[in-house]
């Protein structure tokens, strides 16, 4: 793993089976009655939120307190950022304060790369723009896996606004590199426009795809989609592509259902579906944790830095 | 010498030339009875001592400890395993290996813990030990069994029970496995 | 005659051939051409290429209201640097360039400039493509090409209004005509996008402009020009779409023109991977394939000339996120060497679609782009077409240095530039 969580793509398939793997012993520690280990004291991680995200915040921060790190937040809203600092010179004056870790939100595609160019310190992508999610893709091939055995050959079906979707981006390539097979299931519009390239396929009928779905994962669907004319209605929309009780009863015993949340209740998802045993919404924000912790460890803690004297 | 330090190639790790043995197979048995015996002394039997082993190199002596403690006493104390990467000041000389699980099978509160691992050095790992273990109750004791103590103490940290005290140089390595203990180099 | 200058030893190229010969210069005006001729100052110019001077058809040099990116002097030296003794100023400054006041505000800034500078104007007030500019007013002031560069007249019906007006102004221009320069791009399609639609923008997660975006207005405009018969040009075509568009439309003998840049025939739009905002520009780059439309277009003369759009930014502003970033790129000054080094393109129809063509279209034919003939304007590019180097845009002249070819080895370097029969660089070094 380099110093820098990015991208699913950086990451690779061995960065994945490595956090992965690494995984499990932080949800062993979360576990504990003092879930608790000073792994990271003497580390300080600063938030650098532009989007609001009191969720994935939240994660981080739990995961970097169970590892001792300090924490700060710079919050945008009332920031320097609000009186027009670039964010260049926000990175800048972040990392004088001499932290070792920058975790990243921000709506613009492609942000995390430029901070990376103007700090020495480690930098995670927390979601940039329509890019990436890595560390929401990891903690979805970790949900999986603990209750489904190893992604690979399985077929997962991404379901709704891909276009749109950094979890999607992140997660069509995690679950890919992991060997799951991915159909991708939306009305044209919701799609991006071209998926050259995309190791996946491609439906427009969710009812075809269900019954051999091993895991059916379901994207937020937004009020401003229709407003930009992408699907004439919320009903249409989930008449053509919510997770009904009719479609899960297609599905095999086995398939999971699952969000990256917060969930629209009704309209991708109908609401006695959410709260079914395969639905595993609550597994995914639990195991969120301790996967952060996982990524927080290997990218600040891990690294194999002295020579081993006599033993 | 650890499966954690077998398992790292150089430069960080090394292959480990063994010179000459310090203890057979039968020696090192009769060093596990001995402790055993010294730890039902110690603490006039059994009743609450929990043996934790810790990552890598003390998990399989501290099942041994047990078993002979069980052949003793007629009863076996409690055995759990605990991996203290996660607590060690000098992190990044060892990684965490996925499968050096802790597993404290017991609320270690008012209990008498006795720490076992294969060799004792700089007395940093016990250290993270100590802290690792308070993180699962506030014992009433907490002891240490080791199979080798080579010297070289960085901290105020001594054994309670010791298989073998064994001067080395600081660039000599100790190799604690089933068939007794060998010390030599890692050759890097 | 004593010649002021004399450019010794080069190959002239120009619209009537090819020939070795000297070029003496005195009072801004060519008196000599021949053998062995002697002048005050002399340049050399062994085994490089004498042409007429370039034009640019299209610079942005920020000047009024953007002076901390560019200013007509900076803008000016780089062009000179780049081999043009013109370029055309495009309007989108602030306040922008759609009244008398501030074309004469440009053409007093550009007094003493390194090049000519060539103010365009805006077809509609402040570009917002709602009222017609007083274009009949500008014209008089010498403004010979109109545009709103940086968004395309979306009304259709105040297009055609403007194409009608245009083709009326004689009575103003000393019976010049003037044209309509038309940055193609349907905003309702491409609005909220930052780099071409397509595989790139779908994988990187930026938003797309798609490339139908700037087809439909060429194909709009082609049907305009043939209702109204006036001119139009279009400005840096970079889809296949629309290179085939104007492709027919001269075709059917349509008196239309293009020009394209030259980063829409060196980068694609994979160059934005990093989501460095140096590859951020309007029109988006591309694909290969409207590369390679762009390069053919540039080959068989459906684009007749070849333009940079020139667009500096501060470094501040293209250090914000690859959305927030203004487009634009530099281009003055590595235009030649790309042209060289990209285009398969024979040495006289490059330094056509260079020099004389822009200088027709941009009204500007009698001074710049004219035959190496005595009697003729000193507008005069001197370069070495063999010459490797590689690109920096700190060693530009330009303020701002949002240099999409930073590192690129590129063949083709000019030496001296002569404008208005001053050497204004000579061996490479800007005189004023």
């Amino acid at each position: 793993m380099t110093n820098h969580l990015l991208s699913i793509e950086e990451l690779g398939a061995d960065g994945i089976r490595e956090v992965l793997q690494l995984s499990h012993t932080f949800v062993e520690v979360s576990a504990r009655a003092i879930p608790r280990v000073p792994a990271l004291r003497g580390k300080t991680l600063a938030w650098l939120f532009y989007e609001d995200s009191t969720r994935t915040r939240l994660s981080f921060e739990t995961a970097a307190k169970r590892l001792s790190a300090d924490t700060m937040n710079f919050s945008v809203g009332s920031s320097s950022v609000n009186k027009g600092e670039s964010l260049r010179d926000t990175v800048e004056t972040i990392s004088a304060m001499g932290v070792d870790c920058i975790v990243v939100r921000h709506g613009s595609s492609g942000v995390p790369w430029r901070i990376r160019e103007w700090t020495d310190a480690s930098v995670i992508n927390a979601g940039d723009g329509w890019h990436q999610h890595p560390t929401q893709a990891l903690l979805d091939c970790f949900t999986i896996e603990q209750r489904l055995g190893p992604l690979d050959g399985r077929h997962v079906a991404i379901v709704g606004d891909i276009k749109h979707s950094r979890v999607a981006r992140s997660n069509v390539e995690a679950f890919t590199a992991l060997g799951a097979d991915v159909t991708l299931v939306g009305p044209r519009t919701l799609l991006p426009p071209s998926l050259d390239g995309w190791p996946c396929k491609v439906s427009h009928d969710l009812d075809a795809v269900v019954p051999s779905a091993d895991v059916v994962y379901l994207l937020r669907m937004q009020n401003e989609r229709m407003n930009e004319a992408l699907v004439p209605s919320m009903r249409e929309y989930s008449m053509g592509y919510g997770m009904t009780m009719e479609r899960v009863g297609a599905l095999a015993d086995h398939a999971l259902v699952m969000h990256p949340g917060p969930m629209n209740r009704g309209v991708e998802i109908a609401p006695e579906v959410a709260d079914l045993d395969r639905a595993v919404m609550v597994d995914q924000v639990r195991n969120g944790v301790a996967v952060r912790m996982a990524v927080l460890y290997l990218l600040l803690g891990s690294g194999v830095e002295l020579p081993v004297e006599g033993v | 010498m650890a499966e954690r330090e077998r398992r790292m190639s150089p430069p960080f790790g090394g292959v480990f030339l063994a010179r000459s043995e310090v203890l057979s197979e039968s020696d090192m048995t009769r060093a596990l009875r001995r402790i055993a015996h010294e730890i039902i002394e110690a603490n006039h039997g059994l009743d609450d001592v929990v043996l934790v082993g810790l990552q890598t190199g003390g998990i399989w002596l501290a099942e041994a400890v047990a078993s002979h403690l069980a052949e003793i006493e007629g009863v076996q104390p409690p055995v759990g395993t605990i991996d203290v990467a996660l607590y060690r000041d000098d992190i990044g000389l060892r990684p965490v290996m996925p499968e050096a699980v802790t597993h404290i099978p017991v609320d270690l509160t008012n209990k008498v813990v006795v720490l076992v691992d294969d060799v004792l050095f700089t007395g940093r790992t016990i250290r993270a030990a100590l802290d690792a273990v308070t993180d699962f109750g506030r014992p009433r004791a907490v002891q240490l069994a080791v199979m080798i103590d080579r010297g070289h103490r960085e901290l105020p940290i001594r054994p309670d029970f010791v298989g073998k005290n064994l001067p080395t140089k600081r660039s000599e390595a100790v190799d604690v496995h089933r068939g007794g203990v060998d010390i030599g180099e890692v050759q890097k | 005659m004593n010649a002021d200058l004399v450019i010794r030893g080069g190959r002239v190229v120009d619209a009537t051939g090819e020939r070795r010969t000297d070029v003496a210069i005195a009072d801004g005006v060519i008196v000599d051409v021949g053998d062995d001729l002697a002048g005050d100052r002399v340049l050399e110019a062994d085994g490089c290429v004498v042409s007429p001077g370039f034009v640019d058809l299209h610079a942005h040099l920020r000047q009024p209201g953007k002076e901390d990116a560019e200013t007509i002097a900076t803008g000016a030296r780089g062009a000179a640097l780049g081999g043009f003794t013109a370029v055309v100023a495009m309007p989108n400054t602030d306040p922008c360039m759609d009244t008398a006041a501030v074309i004469r505000e440009v053409l007093d800034l550009a007094d003493g400039a390194a090049c000519e500078v060539v103010p365009s104007a805006a077809i509609t007030v402040g570009r917002a493509g709602e009222h017609l500019s007083p274009m009949a007013e500008l014209a008089q002031l010498g403004v010979r090409m109109f545009t709103d560069d940086g968004t395309g007249v979306q009304d259709d019906r105040l297009m055609k209004r403007a194409l009608e007006y245009s083709s009326g102004l004689a009575p103003f221009t000393d019976g010049a005509s003037v044209t309509l320069a038309q940055h193609c791009e349907v905003d309702s399609l491409s609005e909220g996008g930052f780099m071409h639609e397509g595989a790139w923008s779908s994988k990187l997660g930026i938003p797309g402009q798609p490339a139908e975006a700037e087809d439909l207005m060429v194909m709009r405009d082609i049907a305009l020009a043939r209702a109204t018969g006036a001119r139009v040009h279009f400005q840096h075509l970079s889809t296949a779409g629309s290179v085939e568009l104007v492709r027919r439309a001269k075709a059917s003998g349509l008196p239309v023109t293009a020009e394209a840049t030259t980063h829409h025939f060196t980068l694609t739009d994979a160059a934005c991977a990093g989501y460095d905002p140096v590859f951020k520009v309007h029109p988006p780059l591309r694909t290969d394939t409207d590369v390679a439309a762009v390069k053919a277009g540039l080959i068989d003369g459906t684009i007749d000339a070849i333009a940079t759009d020139h667009a500096p930014h501060t470094r501040h502003d293209k250090e914000k996120p690859f959305d927030q970033a203004p487009p634009g790129m530099l281009g003055l000054e590595s235009a030649l060497a790309l042209a060289l080094t990209e285009l398969d393109l024979p040495l006289p129809q490059l330094i056509a679609r260079m020099s004389w063509q822009p200088a027709r279209i941009a009204g500007i034919d009698d001074r710049h782009g004219g035959p190496v003939a005595v009697g003729r304007p000193a507008n005069l590019t001197v370069f070495d077409p063999a010459q490797v180097w590689t690109i920096s845009g700190e060693a530009m002249a330009s303020k701002s240095d949002n240099c999409p070819y930073e590192g690129r080895e590129v063949r083709g370097r000019v030496r001296h530039t002569v404008t208005a029969g001053e050497a204004v660089v000579i061996d490479g070094e800007v005189q004023r």
